[in-house]
């Protein structure tokens, strides 16, 4: 076959090549079920631009998109920080920015790199299916850009602000973390003109005034029944704070509530991405360096193409060890792919340590079946507790470093040998895990008869607390949408024991 | 698969958003804004250097978990560590509250940005509370008129010089003999009224190849068209000379001074918009006066009596010596807080009517007073003597309408000590 490009300089005909070539092999040879893709050229400017609306093609306006904006400007023009090759959306169609700096063996890794690893596993991952609807997203999007405009026209930019500013500080805890039905984002814009139509008929229990709540008042025994009622009705406690002050905040105009949703909605788009930074890029990287592999395998990339592309490759699949000056944490890139070449080489090639650890898998010759499947059914936290084998951690040199703030050094307490690879391999499993991620606060209670205060928990683990000065004033944006004072406790979780008490005022 | 272009979207998708974050941070813009003016020279202050804005008030909160309890970390290791060695905790890591360390919950770290030009004069005017109509005529570019320059051969649909290129079309068609309407028309009556049937195949033969000539030699052909060619013209421009007068005796407090400098850059900036080159003088007085640098204009200080005919003096040898009236346009601008010894009036009359006056463009006299908005009370003031002498120098020129006088105690009176002189240009371009 002949070469799809020779030099750097592509045009349109070169990148549908790319993709056709890509395709083949990719779906052909590897076995990946991709959505359509669209392939956009953009600037580096609007690169820019992606990046300060968290690589969305379209975003109402905020200024902490501004913001975003002029410090990755800042740091992009000074050469502080190069600009990713792409970003990708998952959507129908899959859609993929490419920048028109990249030479065609860039484009091509990006080809290979978004429109089919991240797209296979966009498509495929389980928490993808269940908690985003890749049809609908582009159109949610839109809605929500004119609905916040519209607000904007109605009642003022400050007043969409305050309400944007305080849900944006909530979003981290704007989210179910279990999921009761397939999200359906495609009829969001009908039901919130459902939800409006019918706001007066909604049944708030806080704002209710029926006779039995006169003799509750007195009555202790009548006021804890009642108490216990309007309990069950506001579902508590709720894990998503967000959501409760969209359903329950006594102060909320219905416009406001409907911005806390979009903030909750979009938070909860993204949450499978945060879950899934490993294996989300080790798959997107191990296709890449797959597929561009078999494009010089089979003639169609020239060998100066392919030491190019093993330059980028190993560039972004650098991972600085501890003490480095460039450390700052794993790199999902070299961490995913190190991981994915492993579970390759168990299913292909395996010896008597893979074979002990993976006896599921190890020398079932079909890599790519044991990957897809790898791809469908994890998230970080579960890809590393059960596909991180020893040769890895050998690989990475991991080590286990405890942090006591009793003590004044960090101690090694572990490292990458026989009797560490378990513990290892479950403890950076635990730092993948969403409690990790942010803390979880839930709604415990409202105080019903007496001030409408808003009762929030913290359950601590481990002696983990939350810093008093930020806490307060993320408490005083949550006043800010329930209307009245918040509280927040701290709580051992094993015992119960009370840490610290916050409060918005 | 779709491949899509967007490289020619509309660019500047985020500018709302800066706009927004801009009027956030407006406290952190304006200090930057007003060090840059601070430190700019003058002439310089729309210069295109860039304005950094450093940004630490515009946390995102959230909530956040600290160093405290246990953290347990899986990271890359060197190698050579083992089971019980211990490593530092980086500084400040240990520490109630702000003890925030990578990849946890962290704050947010000040930043820097860059102000646009556009962004910066817009600040600029902001403090001045100029009018919008005077801020887009300033920080527009410098002004050129198209101008018609001949005749080219490739140019806009637009710019078509139709006659021109028909006089082409129809000078080619002479030269390389293009059959006419009239030609062919006789063409056809010599077919009709052919009696033999050789004649007839004669006149069919050469209106064949009239016709055959009628195609291949076009009728406009690219090469007779000509667009009307313009080159953008700057406005005509002289030199422009600013002389800056300023009372520097004790009694000028900085702030009066920082009004002055504001008050001499807009005028520099708009005679900069006006003309090619603006020279800038100098000039302080006590008792004694001299031409000077920037930087001790505006630094030092100096103790003394005020005699104002020393300034004017100085300003007219200064004049004499390298600026002539007929090629420079003369702008004097004096800000003073008013005093000025009493015997000193007449000879100010006299320079000013006889001398200064008829030859400059225009005289501004700014009175500084302290800060009104720091001493309400001091709303009522007499008459100072300078202020005085001007008034009856403006009475007795009110023909040349060529002084104006302002009294400004804060940035908003600053522009309306130049509001005469744009409301002047105004009736000029009329």
């Amino acid at each position: 076959m002949g070469l799809l490009f020779s030099g750097a300089d592509w045009d349109f005909q070169t990148l549908g090549a790319i993709h056709r070539a890509c395709e083949d092999i990719a779906v052909g040879e590897f076995g990946l079920q991709t959505y359509p893709n669209q392939i956009e050229v953009i600037t580096s400017e609007q690169m820019l631009d992606a990046y300060s609306s968290n690589g969305l093609p379209l975003m109402y306006r905020h200024w902490s998109f501004g913001k975003h904006f002029a410090r990755d400007e800042a740091m992009y023009r000074r050469g502080f920080q190069g600009l990713a090759y792409e970003i990708v959306i998952n959507s129908s169609p899959c859609i993929a920015y490419v920048m028109e700096e990249n030479t065609a063996t860039l484009q091509t890794l990006v080809i290979a790199h978004a429109c089919f690893g991240h797209n296979h596993f966009f498509r495929n991952n389980y928490l993808f299916r269940q908690w985003t609807d890749a049809e609908a997203i582009l159109g949610y999007l839109q809605y929500a850009k004119s609905y916040v405009t519209e607000c904007e026209e109605r009642h003022g930019t400050a007043a969409v602000e305050r309400i944007l500013d305080a849900a944006h500080a909530l979003r981290h805890q704007g989210i179910h973390r279990y999921p009761k039905r397939r999200w359906r984002l495609g009829e969001e814009a009908e039901r919130a003109l459902a939800r409006r139509t019918h706001a007066e008929a909604t049944y708030d229990p806080l704002m209710r005034t029926v006779p039995g709540y006169a003799a509750a008042r007195t009555e202790p025994e009548a006021r804890r029944q009642v108490e216990e009622e309007a309990r069950a009705r506001l579902r508590l406690p709720e894990e998503n704070l967000l959501y409760f002050c969209e359903k329950h905040s006594p102060r909320l105009a219905e416009w406001e509530r409907e911005l806390v949703r979009i903030v909750r909605l979009l938070a909860q788009y993204f949450y499978p991405q945060i879950q899934t930074k490993v294996a989300n890029e080790g798959c997107a990287t191990f296709c890449h360096y797959e597929i561009l592999t078999r494009l010089h395998e089979r003639g169609q990339i020239s060998n100066g193409s392919l030491l190019e592309f093993l330059h980028s490759h190993s560039s972004v699949i650098m991972q600085p060890q501890l003490g480095d000056q460039r450390f700052s944490g794993w790199n999902p890139y070299a961490l995913g792919f190190a991981i994915m070449k492993d579970i390759q080489r168990v299913c292909l090639d395996p010896d008597q340590e893979d074979r002990d650890w993976f006896p599921a898998f190890a020398g079932n010759g079909d890599p790519w079946a044991t990957l897809r499947d790898v791809w469908a059914n994890y998230r970080d936290e579960g890809l590393i507790r059960q596909f991180l084998g020893p040769k890895v951690m050998r690989a990475f040199r991991m080590v286990h470093l405890a942090d006591r703030s009793a003590e004044t050094t960090y101690r090694v307490n572990e490292i990458h040998d026989a009797d560490g690879y378990r513990r290892i391999a479950s403890l950076l499993a635990e730092q993948y895990d969403p409690a990790h991620i942010a803390p979880m606060i839930d709604v415990a209670d409202v105080d019903l008869f007496g001030n409408r205060s808003l009762k929030l928990v913290h359950e601590s683990q481990r002696g983990i607390r939350l810093d008093a000065d930020m806490a307060r004033k993320t408490l005083l944006c949550a006043e800010t949408l329930w209307g009245y004072r918040v509280h927040l406790q701290e709580r051992d979780a094993e015992s119960g024991r009370v840490l610290a008490e916050h409060a918005s005022s | 698969m779709v491949i899509v272009d967007r490289r020619a979207n509309p660019q500047g998708k985020s500018l709302a958003n800066r706009e927004r974050f801009l009027k956030r941070v407006r406290e952190d813009v304006k200090r930057a804004v007003s060090d840059t003016i601070a430190r700019r020279r003058i002439s310089d202050v729309d210069s295109t250097e860039e304005v950094r804005v450093r940004v630490d008030g515009t946390e995102e909160p959230r909530f956040a978990t600290t160093s405290e309890g246990e953290h347990d970390y899986i990271l890359p290791g060197p190698g050579t560590l083992n089971r019980g060695d211990t490593l530092p905790k980086p500084q400040g890591g240990g520490g109630e509250g702000n003890g925030r360390r990578a990849g946890r919950g962290r704050g947010e770290d000040p930043f820097e940005f860059v102000l646009t030009r556009e962004e910066f004069l817009n600040y600029f005017f902001d403090e001045l509370e100029l009018p919008h109509l005077l801020r887009t005529s300033l920080s527009q570019d410098r002004m050129s008129k198209p101008r018609r320059a001949g005749y080219s051969v490739y140019g806009q649909p637009s710019a078509l010089d139709v006659r021109r290129t028909m006089r082409n079309s129809y000078a080619r068609r002479i030269a390389l003999g293009r059959p006419t309407d009239a030609e062919l028309a006789e063409l056809r009556a010599r077919i009709e009224a052919a009696v033999s049937d050789a004649e007839r195949a004669a006149a069919q033969a050469a209106l064949d190849e009239a016709m055959r000539r009628r195609i291949r030699i076009a009728y406009v052909d690219p090469i007779d068209v000509r667009y009307a060619r313009h080159v953008r013209q700057p406005q005509p421009a002289t030199e422009a000379a600013m002389f800056c007068l300023m009372d520097v005796s004790g009694s000028m407090t900085e702030h009066m001074k920082d009004l002055a400098k504001r008050f001499f850059m807009l005028l520099h900036l708009f005679l900069s918009r006006r003309y090619d080159r603006v020279h800038v003088v100098f000039i302080r007085h006590t008792e004694r006066a001299a031409e000077v640098d920037e930087d001790t204009f505006f630094r030092s200080r100096e103790t003394g009596g005020t005699l104002v005919s020393s300034a004017l003096d100085v300003m007219l040898e200064v004049q004499q010596q390298r600026f002539p009236p007929d090629r420079y346009n003369l702008y004097v601008a004096q800000v003073s807080d008013g005093d000025n010894d009493g015997g000193d009036r007449a000879r100010v009359t006299s320079l000013m009517q006889n001398q200064i006056l008829p030859m400059v463009r225009y005289f501004a006299y700014v009175e500084t007073s302290a800060d009104r908005s720091a001493f309400p009370h001091a709303a009522i003031r007499r008459k100072t003597e300078l202020w005085d002498t001007y008034e009856q120098v403006a009475a007795a020129t009110a023909d040349l309408n060529r002084l104006a006088m302002r009294r400004v105690s804060d940035g908003a009176g600053v522009w309306a000590a130049l509001a005469d002189l744009f409301a002047k240009s105004g009736r000029a371009a009329a």
